[in-house]
């Protein structure tokens, strides 16, 4: 294996659920200051801040702001706009400044009280040439589009409704033993099934949760980290990639930068599928994992439904998939709380949920209905 | 509670000649002058070849359902007397691909593949929506 020479050394989460009444500056605030204290920093030795940039309420110069409200003057601030890739874009921009030399200790961050504020004004406001083309249809809403994706790999792959089923019974059963979700109550592939169609294709409990939230983690060089108080979180690997920035007019929905973004961040983890102990796959809706699932080439383009199926995604199965519950039962804080879980599984704090002898996880970031995906490789050891 | 309008598109310098063609009843494509390829929807360049040339097209107006969506929970108040209803994905003749509603059929009865015709749905004195039925009696794939 090797390795990018960074390491997250500091990791936290907020609460999370619906309508917890607190803004998103705070949640954030909280989650910072909760991941400094846990890389056993102090708040002057973070030089870089790099923020999620929520796309409901926009915040100009969010790192700066967030910067300024923990009271320091990084060398290096960035905000990331990039939606569900945007979170583990923090980690990358991190990584690359710190090799860089723009910064030596990173502080990476995203969530928001979504919930709260509920972005209501945007509502019929058509912001984007793109949007001229859809919203007048009624083709405003992520399952809208999500949704066509999921249509064509049933039709393409014969996937059904009770293989996307497994992914959501997966990710609750996980969130049931993480006391940090939203969904704790155990459902079944015939809850899945009972559950309404809200864009058919998808069912209620094919979609993620709306959710207020912040999580933060801390990065620094891997030389550094040995020095702090917690076991060392390699960043094995990384990758970015970008095949479109919206799905509506491609000529093929079911693959996707998953497959580039994934192969380059193996490669450069020195890592195959094979390696791989657990995964935490970026889930806004249950479809979107099986692609995934595929793409990363834990099984043949087409079979990741029948891959899902009998509990092998499942903690205690082949390829535990998202062991915190993940976006469809935890909660929806961008991604930043996939990653946290990675150190979670890699530190060996999971209690309940933990994976045995859980050596790599992956963590993945993608938007634009998959046209921009980031991978992470996460690791216990480096050699 | 009054409910707020459908959203229209704002027509700008790209998408003038488009919405113009809607109007008159036609649906147009942009057809690269330089590599010949179609694209839509309308943009200043061509993605293939970076030429900013290009010719407006009439397309036959014929396709097929690439694929669809049932909305059935409205997730705009201006739709919620509308569901169920379908938004699609559909293939044209001429390649490019098409966001729109299939109309004029059971939701339950669509199927990817099957033959659509274009028609223009008048929203408002400036603006006709391309939209799509079936074709009697002709399935394609």
């Amino acid at each position: 294996m090797t390795s990018t020479g960074c390491a997250i050394v500091g990791s936290a989460e907020t609460e999370v659920g619906r309508a917890l009444d607190r803004t998103g500056l705070d949640l954030k605030l909280d989650a910072a200051t909760k991941a400094i204290r846990d890389a056993g920093l102090t708040k002057t030795q973070i030089d870089g801040v790099v923020a999620w940039q929520p796309r409901r309420e926009p915040v100009p110069n969010h790192s700066a702001f967030v910067a300024e409200q923990l009271g320091i003057a990084p060398r290096y601030v960035a905000d990331i706009s990039l939606g569900g890739a945007a979170c583990a874009s923090t980690v990358v921009s991190a990584v690359a400044a710190i090799r860089a030399g723009l910064a030596s200790t990173v502080l990476c961050l995203g969530g928001d009280g979504k919930s709260s504020v509920d972005g209501k004004g945007r509502r019929g406001r058509l912001a984007s040439h793109r949007q001229d083309f859809r919203n007048p249809y009624g083709g405003e809403g992520a399952p809208i589009l999500y949704g066509l994706m999921a249509r064509r790999h049933m039709h393409e792959y014969g996937t059904t409704s009770e293989q996307l089923g497994a992914v959501a019974v997966a990710c609750r059963r996980h969130a049931s033993l993480n006391p940090n979700s939203q969904m704790r109550q155990p459902i079944t592939i015939a809850d899945h099934q009972a559950s309404p169609m809200v864009v058919d294709p998808l069912r209620r409990l094919d979609c993620s949760l709306i959710s207020d939230g912040a999580g933060a983690v801390v990065v620094t060089s891997a030389e550094r980290a040995r020095d702090l108080p917690h076991k060392v979180v390699h960043i094995l690997g990384m990758a970015t990639a970008c095949r479109y920035g919206d799905v509506t007019y491609q000529a093929s929905m079911t693959t996707s930068a998953a497959v580039e973004a994934s192969r380059a961040a193996f490669g450069a983890a020195g890592i195959t599928p094979e390696d791989v102990d657990l995964v935490e796959l970026y889930d806004c809706f249950t479809h979107v994992v099986l692609i995934q699932i595929e793409d990363y080439g834990f099984c043949a383009k087409g079979e990741s439904g029948s891959f899902v199926e009998g509990g092998r995604i499942e903690i205690g199965g082949q390829l535990p998939v998202n062991t915190h519950g993940g976006l469809l039962s935890q909660a929806h804080v961008g991604g930043m709380l996939h990653i946290t879980e990675g150190v979670t599984q890699i530190r060996g704090d999971g209690g309940e949920r933990q994976v045995e002898n859980a050596r790599i996880a992956v963590v993945s970031g993608q938007c634009g209905e998959l046209g921009i995906h980031v991978t992470l490789v996460l690791g216990s050891e480096r050699t | 509670m009054r409910r707020p309008p459908k959203p229209l598109p704002i027509v700008d310098h790209d998408t003038k000649a488009y919405w113009e063609g809607c109007l008159r009843g036609e649906l147009l494509l942009q057809r690269c002058s330089a590599c010949g390829a179609f694209r839509h929807p309308p943009s200043p360049m061509c993605s293939g070849c970076l030429s900013t040339e290009h010719e407006w097209v009439s397309a036959k107006g014929t396709g097929t359902v690439y694929s669809f969506v049932i909305v059935r929970r409205a997730f705009h108040p201006a739709w919620e007397t509308d569901v169920p209803y379908v938004v699609a994905i559909v293939e044209l003749d001429e390649g490019p691909h098409i966001m729109t509603n299939v109309t004029d059929i059971d939701p339950d009865q669509i199927e990817i593949g099957m033959a659509v015709q274009v028609w223009f749905d008048q929203a408002s004195d400036a603006i006709a929506l391309p939209k799509f039925r079936t074709r009697q009696g002709v399935t394609a794939c």
